[in-house]
């Protein structure tokens, strides 16, 4: 047996700490909550309400009493039922970073307004890569309504890829039209319940609000079965504490309202410890995902949730150049490290630059190898045999080399991850022979080759229709009339 | 006195808002031209402040400081700007908030924040601002300028909807326009018919002034 390598950044003294005053806060300080039912869920429970401000201070019982309910295990299905993500104790997942404004397009070089086939590519693209679990509604397009930019991107995935889906709603009517499709494709909505396929965020608004929207959409996800994933920010020194260790204590409090909320509507629901924190910039004034420090909070704030017993997520392996360059590389596999090495259960983060806002097919490629490094760091290092290696260089002896061994031929592939062509291993006269390419450039060829060979599983004809029939619906009421054709 | 704008603009430089109302204060009392005092003195800082941290020379926090020292000295100095008809409001008035939908507003606030300290009279009406308010609050205060934050694509074109509400009302010729935000650039600027889009706090002020001609 081996062990798992894994970072810690907290003593259990300190955990506890954490944690205490977390819901130290939610007892003085409380929160403040834009949701009616909500609120009557916590007034309920024997939350002290102050209705005039919406201000709901939690009782530490309440919030025991919550954690204590909420699973510690999830399993999120893809299209054929089967389980692909198996969220809780160091088990690691990746899959793309999720809503991004723009995309960049390598072939004209530059960064530009995703269209309805931008949406496809990257489902299909998404479903051609092995090492990631899920996908993600990562790309917004600019061809259909802003109202229905949201669900229309659960449309477009649910058609191009079979993995579950890592999304959430922008606007609050949102979440009834998106659950309907994903029952559809699941069979009905006590299939997708018993068997999710997505994972929806949701966001409180630093320091310790819970908006209309968000509130709503952590209910829904309670009442439904789908699990809810808490994507707590705080920004260091612009909406919590300066310190990373404020930082956290703020998550902590903002999640563990988040838990209590969820738990009343539905006790036992599937809540995930997430969180988009960013060591806030104080010359640029901007939310770098790319920064160390913003990766320690995650590493941090994960800790705290497997303290509580709870899957944990993190927005990583992202980057904020605005180009596939050395510095999108360095962040997003400097945050895959941190995350593989913390433990994190769904890492969501590959494809994405730009703080968040612009999503690359290119960068989905080379991150997919960067979660492929991951993945095998945190499978450690194996006793295969015992005696560990004498037997083997006494064979080896004679013939000078371990080659020829069966045990080299037995284990090779067990012991090393290959990352595919776009990670250049070649010698410098096979690289120039093939034309001298950089990453980016290796990457780009790799996801014209992909998508041109991968034929995403199509989906039952009738689900399809009844999908886009809920769509067209829904986008008539917005003034389409016609889908952009795909 | 020279001597003394100097002492002005360096409260403000150093984020020291104490210092800066101290020197309001004496300004009064000493019956220095208050405009003189603000224009040569303060907003010479102010501006220096802005300057700095396009440079990188200065971070965020001290153009806050800055900022806030800036407030705390024309605190001081307002009632006796407003005795003064001339020196009302040295560079407009802007209503600005997040639009509708949307609850993104530690940009704007910013934006405010350097607008403020820029001498524009601010009337900040928050986050999730319905399209109307706007107009409302922009006609009622006479304000010159309206600017609206949106970081969010379902509801920038709530932005449009602001320019849309001027026309109606037939005050868009009165009341110029910008818009900012994540998903915001110039071609959208241009293509919803504003008057400008910036891409930070301290461009924002740029804009402010170009825009109300202060
Ligand atoms: C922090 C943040 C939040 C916080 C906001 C806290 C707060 N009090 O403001 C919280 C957690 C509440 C939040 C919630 C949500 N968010 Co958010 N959020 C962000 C994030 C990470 C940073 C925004 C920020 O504050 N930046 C720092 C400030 C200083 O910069 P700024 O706002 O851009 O402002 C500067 C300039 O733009 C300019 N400016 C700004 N306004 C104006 C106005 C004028 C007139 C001018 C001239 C200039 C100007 O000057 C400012 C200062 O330099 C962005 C990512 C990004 N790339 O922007 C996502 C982002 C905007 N959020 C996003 C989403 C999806 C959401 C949610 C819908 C998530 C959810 N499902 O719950 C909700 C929305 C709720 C709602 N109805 O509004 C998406 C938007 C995607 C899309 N297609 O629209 C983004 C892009 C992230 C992503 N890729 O997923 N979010």
């Amino acid at each position: 047996m081996s062990i798992i390598p894994r970072v810690t950044w907290f003593t259990e003294e300190d955990r506890k700490r954490v944690v205490a005053e977390a819901v130290e806060i939610l007892e003085k300080i409380g929160v403040f909550v834009e949701n009616d039912e909500a609120i009557e869920l916590l007034s309920g429970a024997g939350a002290r309400v102050d209705r005039d401000k919406g201000r709901v201070f939690i009782p530490a019982s309440m919030v025991e009493k919550a954690v204590g309910s909420a699973p510690s295990r999830i399993l999120v299905y893809n299209r054929h039922g089967e389980p692909v993500m198996d969220l809780g104790e160091d088990r690691i997942h990746f899959n793309p970073g999720s809503a991004a404004l723009r995309i960049y397009d390598h072939k004209k070089k530059k960064t530009r307004t995703p269209m309805t086939a931008d949406l496809v590519r990257f489902s299909a693209l998404t479903d051609a890569l092995p090492n990631y679990a899920a996908q993600s509604t990562g790309i917004v397009s600019g061809d259909v309504p802003e109202e229905i930019g949201d669900r229309y991107r659960v449309y477009i995935a649910l058609q191009n890829s079979v993995k579950p889906v890592v999304t959430g709603t922008f606007l609050i009517d949102a979440f009834r039209v998106m659950h309907e499709m994903l029952a559809t494709v699941a069979g009905d909505q006590g299939a997708l319940a018993e068997k999710p396929m997505a994972i929806f965020d949701c966001c409180p608004s630093p320091p310790l609000k819970w908006s209309d929207l968000t509130c709503q959409a952590l209910i829904d996800c309670a009442r439904t079965g789908l699990p809810a994933e808490l994507v707590s920010m705080p920004l260091t020194g612009a909406t919590s504490p300066v310190t990373l260790s404020g930082a956290v204590v703020q998550h902590a409090a903002e999640s563990l309202s988040g838990v209590v909320i969820h738990q009343l509507a539905k006790a036992g629901a599937p809540i995930i410890y997430g969180g988009s924190p960013a060591c806030f910039d104080m010359r640029k004034g901007t939310t770098p995902m790319g920064a160390v420090e913003t990766m320690m909070i995650d590493g941090a704030y994960a800790e705290i949730g497997k303290h509580l017993g709870l899957p944990t997520q993190a927005y990583m392996a992202l980057s904020d150049s605005k180009r596939v360059d050395y510095q999108a590389g360095m962040e997003s596999a400097m945050g895959a490290a941190v995350a593989a090495l913390s433990g994190i259960n769904n890492v969501s983060g590959p494809g994405m630059l730009d703080f968040e806002s612009c999503q690359s097919l290119e960068k989905l490629v080379l991150d997919h190898e960067i979660a492929g490094m991951a993945l095998r760091l945190t499978r450690g290092i194996a006793f295969r045999d015992d005696p560990i290696a004498l037997p083997l260089i006494e064979a080896a002896l004679e013939k000078k080399e371990f080659l020829s061994l069966p045990h080299t031929a037995k284990w090779y592939r067990e012991e090393a991850y290959f990352p595919n062509a776009v990670i250049d291993r070649s010698t410098l006269e096979e690289w120039e022979s093939k034309g001298g390419l950089d990453a980016t450039a290796r990457a780009s060829e790799r996801v014209e080759k992909l998508l041109s060979d991968h034929e995403p599983e199509p989906l039952d004809d009738a689900v399809r229709a009844h999908l886009t029939e809920l769509m067209e619906r829904d986008a008539k009421r917005y003034g389409m009339d016609k889908l952009p054709v795909t | 006195m020279e001597k003394f704008l100097t002492e002005c603009a360096q409260s403000i430089i150093d984020g020291n808002a104490e210092k800066s109302a101290e020197l309001a204060r004496m300004a009064l009392d000493d019956k220095h031209p208050v405009l003189e005092v603000i224009n040569k003195g303060f907003v010479k800082g102010i501006r220096e402040v802005g300057r700095l941290w396009e440079e990188g020379a200065m971070f965020l926090p001290e153009l806050v400081m800055g900022a806030e020292a800036m407030k705390e000295a024309m605190t001081v100095l307002q009632p006796v700007l407003e005795e003064d008809a001339a020196g009302k409001s040295a560079a407009g008035h802007v209503v600005i908030g997040t639009i509708e939908g949307d609850i993104h507003d530690i940009g704007k606030t910013l934006v405010a924040t350097m607008l403020s300290a820029n001498g524009f009279e601010i009337t900040d009406l928050g986050a999730d601002v319905p399209v109307v308010r706007f107009v409302d609050e922009a006609v009622e205060k006479g304000a010159g300028c309206i600017a609206i934050s949106a970081l969010l694509t379902t509801t920038m074109s709530g932005q449009k909807k602001v320019i849309e509400e001027l026309e109606s009302r037939s005050v868009r010729d009165k009341i110029s326009v910008m818009v900012g935000g994540a998903p915001c650039n110039d071609d959208w600027a241009k293509e919803i018919g504003a008057d400008g889009y910036a891409g930070n706090a301290v461009a924002a002020v740029q804009l402010a002034k170009r825009l109300t001609g202060a």
